[in-house]
Order: C-alpha cells, then sequence, then structure tokens
C-alpha cells in the first residue's frame, strides 16, 4: 500500500526511535492508561486482562491434567474436579478465547490497517474494557466462593434444578461480559464501513479486516441470544419458572437449541479471526499475495453465516428429530468447505513465494497443521452415525481443542509475535522464541492427539475416574500439557523482558506491507502523520517502492 | 479380555462395523489429506526459501480450475460421507420389527434396567447374542446418557420424556456401560457393564434371577390399582363409562378436540397420564386425572407397556390381563410378552 505520508525519516538507531513521540511514551501515569481512549492503549489494557484470565483458565487445565494422572480419582473430590473443567470452559471459552484476538490485535490494528486515526467510538472501546473486567470479576468472586460445577454448557435441569453452586453470579458474568464482545463487535463494523482511508475500497482491505468484519457481525447477531439464554436460566432458577424444567412444565432441549445457536457461531468467533491473521503471516512471510484473495475474503463471510445454521449438530443424540439432525448434519459438511479452501489458499500461497522461517511463521505452519486436522475430525463429527459413537467423548474434545486451541491460540500467539515490533518497537529473542513455537506445536500434538484414541475407545468427557485401561493415553495427555505449559509461559516471559531490554525494531522489521507497516513503530497517538492514500490491493509486493524497504528488514537469528 | 492398553475399542454389535469402517476410511481421507498439505508445505518451504533479503514471491494467481478443484472434491467427499453416516444413523432409530423393549431410567447416579420378563437389574445389564433389543430411555432427573461404546451406541435420557435407540449384540463378553453426558458429582461413577451372553445362558439367567412379573403384567396391575379401569374398560353393561377404550390404541392415529390427528407412540401415552388435558381426544370431555406424582418413572413404562399389549377390543392382552391377576412370567419365551404391535416410529421420540 502507498501512502504519501511524509514520515519522519526512517532510523535504526534505538534511541532516536524510541524517543520519537508514540503511543507508549505520550503520557505517562495510571490515570493516563485508565482513562485513555487510544485504541492502542485499550488493546494493551485488554492484552493484560486477556492474559490474567488465560493464566487461570491454564492452571484449572494443569489441575484437570493431574487429577487424570490416574485412573482413580485421587487428588480432588469429585465436586471439586467438576468445578475445576467447569471453570476452565468458562473462563477460557469467554474471556480468553471469544475476546483475545478481536480485543487485542484487533483494537490494535483495525484503526492501523484501515489507515484511521481511532475506531468510530473510542469512548466504547474503553467502556467495553471496564465491562469486561466487571463480568471477569463477578465471574472470579463466583469461583473464589466456591465455583459452579454445571460444565460450560449450563445445560438444564442440571443448571436449573440440581446444582447448587454460583450458577447466577457466574451467569451473570458471562451475561456482563457479552455486552463488551458486542461493544467491540459494533465499533468494528461501524470503524471498517466508515472509516477507511481514501482510495481503501472493500477488495483492498487486508484479510484480517474480512474477517474481523465477518466476527464482528456473527458478535453482534449472537451475543445476544446467550445473554437471554442465560437470563431465562437465573429467572427459572429464582422464581421456579418453566421454561426449561420438565418438571414445571419446560423442556430442557430447548436450553441446548437456545445455547448453541449462540456457542455454536461463538465457535467462529474464535476461530476467524485466527484465519485473518493467518492471512497476514503468510502473506508477510512469503512476501506474497494471498492467493484467492476475493475468495478467501467471502469464506469468511460465507463461514459467518453458515455458522449460525448448524446448531443442532451438538444435539445430535440427545433427542432431536432424526430429519433435523439430518439438515444440521449436511449443513455442517458445507461449512467445512470454505475452511477447506481457505487452507489450500494458504498453502498455495507458498508457491513461488519468498518464504523466510521467522517466529511468527513458525506458528502460521503450526496453525495450518493443527486446523487441518481439526478441520477434519470436525467433518467426522459432524457424520451421524459416527458422532453417536464419539458424542461427549474425548473425541469430540480433542476435536474442538484443535480447533480452538490449535486454531485460535496459534493465530493469537502467531499475531502477537508478528505485531510486537509494531506494538512495543522492540524485537524478542530469536531462539528462545523459535523454541517456544515448536514446543508449543509438539506439546499440544501430544496433549490432544492421544484424546482422539480416547474417545474412539470411548472414554466419556467430563469422568472424574476413568477405567484403567485409558491410563497410558492420559498420561501422555498430561506429559504433552505440561510442554504446552512451558511453551506459553516462555512467550509471557521474553516479551515481557522484550520491553525494557529487547533490541529496536525499527519500524519495519519484516519488511512487510500494510498499513500498519506504513507508519512508525510504535505508532504515534494519531497513527499517521498524514493520512494515507491507498491506490492498490493489500499484498502488492512487487513494486519499486517495496523493494526499497526490504532492505530494512531485521533478522531475528 | 480388554487390554491393559488398547488402541481400538471392542466391536460387538452388528452396527459397530459401520462405525468403525466410517472411522477408518475417513480417517485415512485425513491422512492422505494431512500429509498433502504438510508435504507441499515442506517442499514449498524448501523449495522457496527467501534466498535475499530484498527477494518477494511471484505475484502468480492460481488457475480458476484449481480453485474450482480443491472446492468440489472435498465437498463431493463430504457429501458422500454424509450420506453414508446418515444412512448408519437411520438404521440406529428404525428398529427391525422383532426387536424387543428393553427400558433403562437413569437418575443421579445408576441406571436402572427393566427387562421386558420383568428383571431388574442396576448398573448390569443381560443381553443375548443375536436378539434386536431396543432400549426405550427416561430419566428421574437431570439429563443422561446411555452409552455402550463397544456397540457404538449413545442416546441422551432426557427427563419428561422417552428415547430409544437400538442394537443387536454380535459377540458375547462384558462390556463397559457409560453415562456419557455429564450429570454431576458422581457422573463418573455412573458406569456399569453389559454382559453379553449367549441366548441359552442368557435365558438360564433369566430363570435363576428373582421372577418378578413381567412389564406386561406388572402395569395390568397399576392399570387396576390406580384405578384406570374404571374409566377405561366396559362396565358390565359393555358400554364404557367415561373413557375411550384402550384397545388397539397404541400405534394408531388419534383424532385429538382441536382437530389434530396424532399417533399414539411411547410419548403421546406418558403425556396422556401425567398431562392427560395436553391432548385431550375427540368426542371425550377432560375428566381424566393427572397421575403426575402418583406414578414413578417405573411404574410409568410398565402402564405403558401394559397399554401397548392391548390388541383391538375382544382379544385378549397379550401379557398380563388388567384387572385379574397378571400372567407369570413368560421366562421361556422373550419375545412373546413385548412384541410391539407396530414396528417403532422412525423418529426417536
Ligand atoms: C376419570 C376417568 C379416567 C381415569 C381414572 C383414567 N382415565 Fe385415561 N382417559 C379418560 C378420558 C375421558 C380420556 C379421553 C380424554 C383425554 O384425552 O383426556 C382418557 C384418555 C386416556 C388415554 C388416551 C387414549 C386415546 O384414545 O388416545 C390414555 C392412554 C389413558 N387415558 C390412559 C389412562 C391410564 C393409564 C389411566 C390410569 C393410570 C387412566 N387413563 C385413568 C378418563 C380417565
Ligand atoms: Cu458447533
Ligand atoms: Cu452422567
Amino acid at each position: 500500500m502507498n501512502t504519501t505520508a511524509a514520515a519522519p525519516p526512517v532510523t535504526t538507531t534505538a534511541e532516536t526511535a524510541f524517543r520519537r513521540p508514540n503511543y507508549l511514551n505520550a503520557a505517562y501515569g495510571v490515570r493516563s492508561w485508565l482513562l485513555t481512549r487510544d485504541h492502542k492503549r485499550i488493546a494493551i489494557l485488554y492484552l493484560i486482562s486477556v492474559t490474567t484470565f488465560f493464566a487461570i483458565g491454564s492452571l484449572f487445565a494443569l489441575l484437570i491434567r493431574l487429577e487424570l494422572l490416574t485412573p482413580e480419582g485421587d487428588l480432588f473430590q469429585p465436586d471439586t474436579y467438576n468445578r475445576l473443567f467447569t471453570m476452565h470452559g468458562v473462563v477460557m471459552v469467554f474471556f480468553f478465547l471469544i475476546p483475545a484476538i478481536p480485543a487485542v490485535l484487533g483494537n490494535f490494528l483495525v484503526p492501523l490497517m484501515i489507515g484511521a486515526k481511532d475506531l468510530a467510538f473510542p469512548k466504547l472501546n474503553l467502556a467495553s474494557w471496564y465491562v469486561y473486567n466487571l463480568g471477569g470479576i463477578f465471574t472470579l468472586w463466583a469461583i473464589i466462593h466456591g465455583g459452579v460445577d454445571t460444565g460450560w454448557t449450563f445445560y438444564t435441569p442440571f443448571s436449573t434444578h440440581y446444582s447448587n453452586t454460583y450458577v447466577i453470579a457466574t451467569a451473570l458474568g458471562i451475561f456482563i461480559n457479552g455486552f463488551s464482545t458486542i461493544f467491540t463487535g459494533l465499533n468494528f463494523i461501524v470503524t471498517i464501513h466508515r472509516m477507511r482511508a481514501p482510495g481503501l475500497t472493500w477488495f483492498r482491505l487486508p484479510l484480517f479486516i474480512w474477517a474481523t468484519y465477518a466476527t464482528s457481525v456473527i458478535i453482534v447477531l449472537g451475543t445476544p441470544v446467550i445473554a437471554i439464554t442465560l437470563l431465562l436460566v437465573a429467572v427459572e432458577k429464582t422464581f421456579h419458572l418453566g421454561i426449561f424444567d420438565p418438571a414445571l412444565g419446560g423442556d430442557p432441549v430447548l436450553f441446548q437449541h437456545m445455547f448453541w445457536f449462540y456457542s455454536h457461531p461463538a465457535v467462529y468467533i474464535m476461530i476467524l479471526p485466527a484465519m485473518g491473521v493467518e492471512s497476514e503471516l503468510i502473506a508477510a512471510f512469503a512476501r506474497k499475495r494471498i492467493v484467492g484473495y476475493k475468495v478467501v475474503a467471502f469464506a469468511s463471510i460465507a463461514i459467518a453465516v453458515l455458522g449460525f445454521l448448524v446448531w443442532g449438530h451438538h444435539m445430535f443424540v440427545a433427542g432431536e428429530s432424526i430429519y433435523a439432525a439430518t439438515i444440521f448434519s449436511v449443513l455442517s459438511m458445507l461449512v467445512a468447505i470454505p475452511s477447506a479452501v481457505k487452507v489450500f489458499n494458504w498453502t498455495a500461497t507458498l508457491y513461488q513465494g519468498s518464504i523466510s522461517f521467522q517466529t511468527p511463521m513458525l506458528y502460521a505452519l503450526g496453525f495450518i497443521g493443527l486446523f487441518t486436522l481439526g478441520g477434519l475430525t470436525g467433518v467426522m463429527v459432524a457424520t451421524l452415525g459416527f458422532d453417536v459413537h464419539v458424542h461427549d467423548t474425548y473425541f469430540v474434545v480433542a476435536h474442538f481443542h484443535y480447533i480452538m486451541v490449535g486454531g485460535t491460540i496459534m493465530g493469537y500467539l502467531g499475531g502477537l509475535h508478528y505485531w510486537w515490533p509494531k506494538i512495543s518497537g522492540k524485537l524478542y529473542p530469536a531462539f528462545l522464541s523459535k523454541l517456544a513455537a515448536l514446543l508449543v506445536f509438539v506439546g499440544f500434538n501430544l496433549t490432544f492427539f492421544p484424546q482422539f484414541i480416547l474417545g474412539y475407545l470411548g472414554m466419556p468427557r467430563r469422568y472424574w475416574s476413568y477405567p484403567p485401561e485409558f491410563q497410558v493415553l492420559n498420561v501422555l495427555s498430561t506429559a504433552g500439557a505440561s510442554i504446552l505449559g512451558v511453551g506459553y509461559l516462555l512467550p509471557l516471559c521474553y516479551f515481557i523482558w522484550s520491553m525494557r531490554y529487547g533490541k529496536d525494531s525499527g519500524d519495519n522489521p519484516w519488511g512487510a506491507v500494510g498499513l500498519e507497516w506504513d507508519t512508525t513503530s510504535p505508532p504515534p497517538t494519531e497513527n499517521f502523520y498524514t493520512t494515507p492514500v491507498v491506490t492498490h490491493g493489500p499484498y502488492e509486493y512487487n513494486r519499486e517502492e517495496v523493494h526499497n524497504r526490504m532492505s530494512q528488514e531485521v533478522t531475528l537469528g | 479380555m480388554r487390554s491393559s492398553f488398547p488402541l481400538f475399542p471392542d466391536s460387538a454389535s452388528t452396527h459397530a462395523g459401520t462405525v468403525d469402517a466410517i472411522f477408518i476410511i475417513w480417517s485415512l481421507v485425513s491422512i492422505f489429506f494431512t500429509a498433502l498439505i504438510a508435504g507441499l508445505i515442506v517442499y514449498f518451504m524448501a523449495r522457496y526459501r527467501r534466498r535475499h533479503s530484498e527477494e518477494v514471491g511471484a505475484n502468480e494467481e492460481v488457475s480458476v480450475w484449481l480453485e474450482i478443484a480443491w472446492s468440489v472434491i472435498p465437498l463431493a467427499i463430504c457429501l458422500a460421507m454424509f450420506v453414508w453416516g446418515t444412512r448408519s444413523f437411520f438404521d440406529l432409530y428404525r428398529p427391525p420389527a422383532d426387536a424387543v423393549e428393553y427400558t433403562a431410567i437413569g437418575r443421579q447416579w445408576m441406571w436402572k434396567i427393566q427387562h421386558p420378563e420383568g428383571q431388574r437389574e442396576i448398573d448390569t445389564l443381560h443381553v443375548p447374542v443375536g436378539q434386536s433389543i431396543k432400549m426405550k430411555l427416561a430419566s428421574e432427573d437431570v439429563i443422561h446418557s446411555f452409552y455402550i461404546p463397544a456397540f457404538r451406541i449413545k442416546q441422551d435420557a432426557v427427563p419428561g420424556r422417552y428415547t430409544s435407540i437400538w442394537f443387536r449384540a454380535s459377540k458375547p463378553g462384558v462390556y463397559h456401560l457409560f453415562c456419557a453426558e455429564y450429570c454431576g458429582a458422581e457422573h463418573s461413577r455412573m458406569i456399569g457393564s453389559v454382559i453379553v451372553m449367549e441366548p441359552r445362558d442368557y435365558q438360564n439367567w433369566l430363570a435363576g434371577g428373582s421372577a418378578g412379573k413381567s412389564m406386561v403384567a406388572s402395569g395390568g396391575d397399576l392399570f387396576q390399582s390406580l384405578a384406570c379401569v374404571t374409566c377405561h374398560r366396559a362396565g358390565a353393561t359393555g358400554r364404557l363409562a367415561r373413557g375411550p377404550a384402550l384397545e388397539g390404541v397404541f400405534g394408531s392415529p388419534v383424532k385429538l378436540v382441536d382437530g389434530r390427528t396424532v399417533i399414539a407412540d411411547d410419548n403421546y401415552v406418558r403425556e396422556s397420564i401425567l398431562n392427560p388435558t395436553a391432548k385431550v381426544v375427540a368426542g371425550w370431555d377432560p375428566v381424566m386425572p393427572t397421575f403426575q406424582g402418583q406414578v414413578t418413572e417405573e411404574q410409568l413404562s410398565q402402564l405403558i407397556a401394559y397399554v401397548r399389549s392391548l390388541g383391538p377390543i375382544g382379544s385378549a392382552p397379550a401379557g398380563g390381563t388388567g384387572g385379574t391377576p397378571a400372567g407369570t412370567t413368560t421366562a421361556d419365551s422373550p419375545s412373546a410378552a413385548t412384541t410391539p404391535q407396530t414396528a417403532g416410529p422412525g423418529a426417536p421420540q
């Protein structure tokens, strides 16, 4: 992309670069952060919150894996174990996976990528962060007082009638948190529609923006449904109205319909932004236009639309009619196609590229591998006769972790590593970061691949104790989880380290194109010195101006 | 018979082979595509690695045909999977006409199983090899899920309604019975065994057990003691006093006052007993009292078994006789007492 910006002369010496005015040194003090309206600072605030919740959710996961080392339930009481996996799911899904990429990377990048000064509603953006934390505090309060034991799915009538844990407090936490997601989604939609730089037509938008846009639409349409559903659970529990409870004349399966009407699309809220990141990484590290740009862009929209029509695939054995099941099955197969197409397009983009193996690219390649496996097993579980056997077993657990952890977290980490120089102006250590990427990949597969086998053998999910013949695979899984844990800790350490001790990155350490790289790193508060004017598509590497800046590239390793 | 480190589950039902075939074929497809993508990536990585820092990629687009191919081929494969999977799924909900009906009622945290002959078991299910068995499922509290991995079948037991699934065991042995839907504190202990026996051993087992009454006979007794007879059986005059005759009702269409016609299946009869005003039979006043709270899940399924056993008016009920002392356990003809008059309806109820 071309800008007419007369940026200050690009410099690579640490001293001068960092003293340049940027959003980080624009103001100091806690107030300047807590009352900021700068989308970049809000992204950092979100980064801190989201990382905290990720740590809490991971801790729960660790405890779950420890309990499952042995077949007997020996570490915790079953009640405690049930709370652990519930809180793991609640925290990870609602407070990490859903907000992670949109609220951190999206907040930081959407204005930069479209050449805007900020999001359309900066105050709403700040409000969303406060609302997120308020919801988080409610949930943490519930955790500290004893937690919930319903599973993150809150199935009725267990949640409304039989569980006497903190269902309402947790539901309220998720309810409140939903508003923060909606605020963010609305903000993105309006911003992308109204604030694109001159010349930045829809088909010149980076694919990350397309993915974020599709995600925002799902958020705005879907989140109210989960809010209403959880509200109804609270109403039924408080006033004993028969909505979902058969003893009161309600229908427990209705709850499942409402829950999955949101929670299936929520899977796409988690994975679409990661797909967007993936496109950016592949383009940047193959220095090439993404093959089939329009196809990839529309695939995001297709996924968003179809994603709303497949919720019933979670209920094949829940007593739904076999004809409904048939329709949900075939639609679920259809939604796999745009995902498959994206994988092929990314792979084809490497063809005749100029591929470099910097750390973010390792995550991008890992993403393709894990997402492919997650997607293929997704088609398996969408297959009716097959799903009857593996539904509610570890097979499904493995499948959705391949998508949500293998996909979303790989995308998130890849994105963080790619844009970290943009965010902080600093470089992180090459060897350590590549090692971390490797540990994450290996640890992840060791954790979750055995679970496919466990599931096919028939081990049900949410089991606190299990028959002894499942032990070997569970031990492998726990071993993998420990490696994965180290893989996650490393980036936390070296990112923090790099802020103080990291080498200065220069403005564009990857020699990448994209409006966000046309300004300084870290960017000034108003993002651009002059409004950029866009004259071509997002990934045009074959141009004179681009060639000139390649020499800026810094190699990490 | 269970190895200590199995990598593939036991297969012990006629259905298991189909699921395994889907699994194996799709695993091969998955391996193929994963290897294809991984292979391409590795090749491209080696072939097109960046040689100097100013190098950029070519601006090549792929041909439209390639783009079409990699959309259409996966689509075709997925649709083939869909057809295959759907056929095997429909089979699971269409029990053959000779299927015998067993009842399993889930409650926190046990499975209560009743054989048509009246035998009751908890967390254990004895079945003969080669017999088609329809499991009718209900729950007394929360949702549970009846899961026998060796048979590759699973069905949720949902409170307030009946669901069902069927199987035909093919290999004697002892297999896991799990609850697959999270149901509270002791969910992981809601497990038991399925014991598949040769038919002769099964008969011996039946004969050796406590000689309870058959489902139908117990239902007949209830029909009497709960005074259903007072309304549903003709008095001395031969005229029905207050309620419709139930003979021949099960499995046939019923006209309702609101003009709809419904098929009288398990869930319909269940609702008629627990919530009679929900669907009122055309031509009758809604005077039937509710029996909600007066009958347990088990009694309910016995009553239904009895109603189902009632042939058309005039013919004797197949099993027990409502009112008259019930027939003895028909231990040596397990299916006679309960063969449904109509094959089970296609949809899970
Ligand atoms: C006070 C009289 C009365 C009693 C006692 C009674 N019923 Fe009924 N029942 C009726 C009437 C009247 C109808 C038809 C109106 C309706 O559908 O509510 C009916 C309908 C039914 C139906 C639906 C019949 C059809 O043709 O679709 C079933 C099944 C049934 N009853 C079973 C029972 C059972 C089992 C009991 C005992 C537990 C019982 N009833 C006790 C009066 C009675
Ligand atoms: Cu889903
Ligand atoms: Cu259970």
